[in-house]
């Protein structure tokens, strides 16, 4: 069983961070320790560029007093947890039914010609990544991505061209 | 709860109300095609294989999680039952390898079981299949991921039964993976119990991995011999050969479950070098031999040393792990000689009260009633570690009950024990008396003499508060732990945890080394006692004064004293001094090979028929499942022909039943009186000491021998790492290989044979 040290968690972050996780962990009973985890970790990855290695959800693990791997479990489901470093600006596109029905795989392949990087993949600069995720609850909109957590709908490639220029992409 | 009237299939079935139609079926032999339903576990209705027809239902449900109620009509097999369950294996069968001839699951596998009756004979599905990564969880389980199909019933095993949840499923949709995540060891006692759970061949058992399928296997029953549960088992084996061990269900003991050192400690007799012939050392050299001149020189060096030194000098060490027929005859044959040093009780440091001791240690209530119990108090155990079955089966109680426990050193519980008070050995008396003090300020009829004896001692919060709940509740039960009996002052410790029980009224129970400490308090295995306590008029040496002060002459019965007992470096001393040292053993390596001067090869687990008491004095007999490896022979055939060649009367049994009816005669015609009652003592002790306990894997011969189990994260916790590894390298082994480079070719393999099913999907 893990009995690494709960507190490691409190030397990796700042404790403004501490704070917000305890925050989330006050909102749910003392006995319920698994319903902060997806706070907690959003807070974590906040902190470290954007992304979470394992000796972060390890650590998350052990001060929240969970098993490592229902830690491992949600960061694994979430699409928004990055389990590897991405660039400053994470395009995360949807190509579930919806989507797909309404012309995803144009945005995809539109989206990674622009960037010169395949889906999963950062560019060499480390300004943008591009990342295949589930539906995002905007079928409404479909196609559609997010961008810097700001959802883009109805996309054609004219307008993933102008998303990519307000981020800054010059390519 | 009330009882309501369902029809399956046209068949009128009484069911309680809350039942799931699954169980109601099962009950009645109506066979619903499931995967994720398991009769252990929760309901995780995810696999979808077990939808039925129900009346009124537009669609079809599931039948694992789908309440009865009164009037409902199930059918099991309509058109509508039939589609879904079609549809559902059509799904299930997208990404599962259709390679069942090089799958060792193959045979024995649900899936393919189920497929057979409702899988179409051609599939739809044209994309390629998935591929999942094979992950390294230890020596004990090999995976093949690929295989999986979701049921999570592993996952849910780690997190209800076991209370260590190490798999989890990670991803999401069609990237979800059954793992550890990261590569990581499985690190349970009982995690050998998922690759029964598994349904398909995903997690197999990786040391039987490809050594035989499931319909050449014949199937023996048999009683494991690792702890005094007395866990059944199947053992499995082809052509005289052992090839895996699994669990027999039995719902009074252990339930479904076995532990991973019951399912895979045969590999010490399958797999390490056995003793074949018997062997006499000459000048220093070990010679073999055969029986007869094996057993001459045996009954001549026992008759000289008898002439010479007086029959005092002979004394007779027995495993608390041999049968009752074994122990029964060794006692049988020592006391024929005349001598009555003979023990089993390798552990016991003290045995100041051994004539006070019961009929045998053991628990006055049965194994299946720990769930039940609204509160427990674990006296110096360590479940986890002594009896890995009932540490799951208390778990279930802490759903509505209560655990306390006291114990010395470091004891890591896999449920929530509250006051969990960890003191060193010399301070358990202490916080044991302090419970009797508060129980005796609670209690209005306590005698005069126990008052005065407690009248000093202070309870702490903690001693109060187990003290009131052994008290109010009706469901309370103790249980002093197996190396409570290591501790130098235990007969104080037995005495206090009685009196803690007298008083609280909460049922008592003794944990005990060995599968069958209770077989040799009834074999008369004592120097003090003969079969059925029978008073005996002379009190012989027990283990401490044996291998303390040293005999002229040992008989070991499958023992070895230098490991097994407390004393151990003393063992070493008094039997390298000695003259002439019997050796009992199925092995053929070990320390003794310094020390004995002739080795007799029996037979070893497996291979011999016996029976084992356990703890709750339960006789189970066995009949052996293979034959013993060349010239070895049952141990109470070897004992009855020494006994034979040494002249004593009654050896002329024709096979261990005989021996057990003889037994089992004695002990009937016993009764309770003969037996003592732990005495109070004339004053409060304290202080005391106890040896370093024995690691999981290091507790017997076979554990020991095991090397799938020395290489697991329990085995690597050995403290005595290099006696083991001493052990486990006398197996044959190539050299140049240490354990962990095998654990890492394992690994190895592992990545290639992923790479292989690469290719074949994507060709």
């Amino acid at each position: 069983m893990s009995s690494e040290d709960p507190k490691r968690l409190t030397t990796m972050i700042s404790a403004k961070a501490i704070e917000e996780i305890e925050h989330w962990r006050s909102k749910y009973p003392a006995d319920r320790k698994r319903p902060p985890i997806i706070a907690a970790l959003k807070v974590v990855q906040a902190e470290n560029e954007n992304w979470l290695s394992e000796e972060h959800m390890k650590a998350v693990a052990d001060y929240l007093d969970v098993p490592h791997i229902a830690v491992f479990e949600v960061a694994t489901f979430y699409t928004m947890f990055h389990l590897k470093p991405v660039g400053k600006n994470v395009i995360s596109v949807c190509t579930n039914l919806s989507c797909m029905m309404c012309g995803s795989d144009k945005i995809v392949e539109h989206l990674q010609s622009r960037l010169g990087i395949k889906l999963g993949e950062t560019t060499s600069d480390g300004q943008f990544s591009l990342k295949e995720v589930e539906c995002m609850a905007a079928c409404g909109g479909a196609p559609m991505l997010e961008a810097s957590e700001i959802y883009h709908e109805n996309l054609t490639p004219e307008k993933v061209d102008s998303i990519l220029n307000d981020l800054g992409w010059e390519a | 709860m009330g009882t309501v009237t369902i029809e399956i299939d046209g068949v009128s079935l009484e069911a309680e109300t809350g039942s799931m139609i699954i169980e109601i079926a099962d009950d009645a032999g109506m066979h619903i095609p499931r995967f994720c339903y398991h009769k252990k576990l929760s309901v995780a209705a995810n696999c979808r294989m077990c939808l039925v027809d129900v009346s009124n239902s537009p669609k079809a449900v599931p039948a694992c999680a789908t309440p009865v109620a009164d009037g409902m009509k199930v059918l099991t097999n309509s058109t509508k039952a039939r589609i879904a369950q079609k549809s559902v294996m059509e799904f299930l069968l997208i990404n599962h390898p259709l390679d069942c001839p090089i799958c060792d699951q193959g045979g024995e596998c649900e899936l393919q079981d189920v497929a057979l009756g409702f899988g179409n004979d051609v599939s739809r599905f044209t994309e390629g299949k998935r591929v999942v990564q094979d992950k390294n969880i230890g020596p004990l389980i090999e995976t093949d991921m690929t295989r999986c199909i979701h049921c999570t019933r592993c996952v849910r095993f780690g997190t209800e039964v076991v209370g260590m949840r190490e798999m989890g499923a990670t991803g999401r949709g069609e990237h979800m993976e059954i793992g550890t995540y990261i590569e990581k060891s499985i690190e349970s006692e009982v995690s050998g119990n998922i690759i029964d759970l598994c349904p398909v061949g995903a997690l197999t058992a990786k040391p039987s991995r490809y050594k035989a399928r499931a319909w050449e296997m014949q199937s023996t029953a048999g009683v494991s011999p690792h702890d005094c549960l007395g866990t059944n088992i199947e053992i499995h084996h082809r052509r005289g050969e052992v090839i895996r061990v699994v669990p027999r269900e039995n719902e009074k003991i252990n339930e479904v479950w076995i532990s991973d050192r019951d399912r895979f400690s045969y590999q010490s007799v399958t797999d390490s070098e056995r003793l074949t012939q018997p062997k006499i050392k000459k000048d220093g050299q070990w010679q073999t031999c055969d029986w007869e001149t094996a057993l001459t020189h045996v009954c001549d060096q026992l008759n000289n040393i008898k002439q010479s030194e007086g029959v005092e000098n002979i004394g007779a060490l027995i495993s608390p792990s041999a049968t009752l027929e074994e122990m029964y005859l060794t006692q049988k044959l020592m006391r024929g000689l005349g001598s009555h040093n003979i023990d089993h009780r390798l552990r016991q440091v003290d045995f100041s009260s051994q004539f006070e001791a019961p009929m045998f240690p053991g628990m006055e209530f049965d194994i299946d009633a720990l769930e039940d119990m609204d509160a427990t108090l674990l006296i110096d155990a360590d479940l986890r570690r002594e009896q890995p079955l009932l540490a799951l089966r208390l778990r279930k109680s802490t759903r509505h009950g209560r655990v306390m426990s006291v114990h010395s050193g470091e004891v890591e519980n896999n449920f929530k024990v509250s006051p969990n008070v960890s003191v060193p050995a010399s301070d358990l008396l202490a916080q044991l008396q302090g419970i009797v003090a508060a129980l005796i300020e609670q209690h209005k009829e306590v005698s005069a003499e126990l008052t005065e004896l407690f009248v000093d001692i202070k309870p702490t919060p903690d001693q109060q508060t187990i003290a009131s709940e052994l008290r109010i509740n009706d469901n309370a039960c103790l249980l002093v732990g197996q190396s409570a009996l290591e501790h130098s002052k235990s007969s104080h410790i037995r005495w206090l945890a009685k009196t803690i029980s007298d008083l609280s009224g909460c049922a008592f129970g003794e944990l005990t080394a060995g599968a069958n400490t209770a077989g040799g308090y009834i074999a008369g295995a004592l120097p003090h006692r003969l079969s059925a306590a029978e008073e005996s008029n002379i009190c012989g040496w027990n283990t401490q004064q044996m291998l303390q002060k040293g005999l002229s002459a040992y008989l070991l019965m499958n023992t070895e004293p230098e490991l097994d007992s407390s004393y151990r470096d003393a063992a070493r001393v008094s039997l390298l001094k000695s003259k002439f040292v019997v050796m009992m053993t199925p092995f053929a390596k070990g320390e003794f090979l310094d020390y004995a001067d002739v080795l007799l090869p029996i037979a070893g687990f497996t291979e011999t028929s016996g029976t084992f008491i356990n703890v709750c004095g339960e006789w189970q007999s066995f009949t052996a499942a293979v034959k013993a490896k060349g010239e070895a022979r049952p141990a109470w055939k070897v004992l009855r022909v020494l006994g034979n060649l040494l002249e004593l009367d009654g050896f002329d049994y024709v096979s261990s039943q005989e021996i057990n009816a003889a037994v089992k005669e004695r002990f009937e015609s016993t009764t309770d009186a003969r037996v003592g009652h732990f005495q109070r003592p004339d004053s409060l002790e304290s202080g005391g000491e106890k040896p370093r306990p024995l690691s999981m894997y290091d507790m017997d011969s076979l554990t020991r021998r095991s090397l799938c189990l020395q290489m697991s994260v329990q085995g690597q916790d050995n403290w005595r790492r290099d006696q083991i590894e001493h052990l486990v390298a006398s197996q044959s082994l190539p050299e140049t290989e240490s354990p962990d480079s095998l654990i890492n070719l394992s690994a190895s393999s592992a990545e290639s044979e992923t790479a292989s099913l690469q290719e074949s999907s994507d060709a």
